[in-house]
């Protein structure tokens, strides 16, 4: 077993180093990178943290959809695939649903301050399916 | 770019400013920003007491310009038109040559204002400027519409329909499963509009954050190199993409005012008639459009320009997908 801090931990608080050093001294131009380099860092945090339930969860969705197992990656390839064909479509109350939330997850990790996310979350709050 | 390389572009420069304005020396010279295929510099002309700040665009040194961009000299030749056409853009000062040295590329006046589009969304600044800016954007489409495209022999005139397949295939090259994006693509197939009787000059990238801002309102398009021939529709649903209302997703056009104002002054400025009904088909299209293009950005990311902020822009396909959910429900 490895120690602590975590490792969300400690992204978390290289994260706060480059933005208060990309406050307090660099031009313009590299101010914005390292602010760009501590949201990548965050990003890194949250998917650390979200990403693994979330999965187990898309997985079991992709296997109740397709009626088959097999990983992650392999059940994303086929489902993608029965949608190029139309075999499968988003006419689908479960295949909806399972978009939603699989893209939900996506943007907690990706861009939780994005405002297509943020409608999307009250818009299912007040309408659960 | 290391410093030879800059201060070999410093001494270019010196030898051409005098062709700009006679006896005119360059001075704080600074790298604003660029991707991949382009850098973007700026620079004062500096003649007595005169200084006027100015812009180089050129391509990166070892790039070759492969990525469907219209080309520097073509987008140079673009702005001069628009110009004449009465669209605000910078006044190109000077088109490069072989004999300058510093590769493809052109210098344009710099223009004072905010390209920040979340600033031009929300700030207080421009509260005022707001009311008025996308009436403003249909009156500048109209002209960008109008621009004479035989001149441009180069820039391609795609079908609803071929653009379609382009971004499809696009899409298919980077080789990552993304349901919402098929979804999307099958939607888009089977809700095709027609192509435009006459294809007219689009600019292709008109949306906030590359317009620049004062208080008085738009004060020059940017960023012409995605300049083609199509319907126009293409460039309004463009600017009603999510990703360039900064937030505000009741204000349809670019996060900062209503379509109906926009068409109002397209019209008004004599534009010819637009397939308006086609909007959501344009708005989902632009919407996929971006997310493949953010898609595309991790072949980059792995090979020509493996920075923070290429990651990050990869990143951001997701949050195309949950825009195209919402359109797709809708």
């Amino acid at each position: 077993m490895q120690d602590q801090p975590a490792p969300v931990e400690i992204i978390k608080a290289v994260a706060e180093f480059i933005r208060s050093v990309g406050r307090r001294e660099m031009t313009p131009n590299v101010a914005y990178q390292a602010r760009v380099a501590a949201n990548a860092l965050d990003l890194v945090g949250r998917e650390l943290s979200l990403a693994p339930g979330e999965e187990v969860l898309e997985l079991e969705r992709l296997r109740a959809i397709l009626g088959r197992d097999g990983t992650l990656a392999e059940l994303n390839a086929a489902f993608t695939e029965a949608l190029d064909r139309g075999v499968l479509s988003m006419s689908r109350a479960e295949i909806r649903d399972h978009l939603w939330q699989t893209t939900l997850a996506k943007l907690s990790v990706d861009q939780p301050s994005y405002s297509g996310y943020l409608a999307a979350l009250k818009m299912r709050r007040a309408d659960p399916q | 770019m290391n410093s030879s390389d800059e201060s070999r572009l410093a001494a270019g420069l010196t030898k051409l400013a005098v062709k700009i304005r006679p006896d005119s020396m360059v001075e704080g010279l600074q790298r604003l920003s660029g991707g991949a295929t382009q850098e973007i510099w700026r620079f004062e002309l500096v003649s007595g007491s005169v200084r006027s700040a100015m812009i180089l665009r050129r391509a990166r040194l070892g790039s070759s310009d492969s990525s469907g961009t219209a080309g520097l000299d073509i987008e140079a030749r673009l702005i001069l038109a628009a110009d004449k056409a009465g669209v605000p853009v910078p006044t190109v000062r000077h088109v490069l040559t072989p004999a300058d040295g510093l590769g493809p590329g052109f210098i344009m006046d710099f223009i004072e204002g905010e390209t920040l589009g979340g600033r031009i969304a929300k700030s207080d600044t421009f509260a005022q400027a707001r009311k008025s800016l996308s009436r403003r954007c249909g009156e500048i489409l109209a002209k960008v519409h109008a621009i004479e495209p035989a001149p441009f022999p180069s820039l391609r005139a795609s079908t609803p329909r071929e653009l379609l397949k382009h971004w499809e295939d696009t899409y298919r090259s980077t080789r990552w499963p993304r349901p919402v994006f098929v979804c999307a693509l099958r939607w888009l197939e089977q809700t095709c509009p027609p192509p435009p009787p006459r294809p007219c000059m689009l600019h292709g990238d008109f949306r906030n954050g590359n317009l620049i801002i004062g208080t008085d309102g738009i004060r020059a398009v940017l960023d012409w190199e995605l300049a083609h021939l199509g319907d126009p529709m293409e460039d309004i649903g463009w600017l009603c993409v999510n990703s360039w209302r900064f937030g505000r997703m009741d204000k349809v056009v670019g996060g900062f005012g209503e379509l109906a104002d926009l068409i109002a002054g397209y019209q008004d400025a004599g534009g010819a008639p637009l397939r308006i009904e086609s909007c959501k088909w344009w708005e989902v299209f632009g919407t996929l459009r971006w997310g493949v293009m953010c898609a595309t950005m991790i072949q980059m990311f792995r090979t020509t320009d493996p920075t923070v902020e290429r990651a990050a822009i990869a990143r951001r396909a997701s949050e195309t997908e949950i825009d195209l959910l919402r359109l797709l429900e809708d």
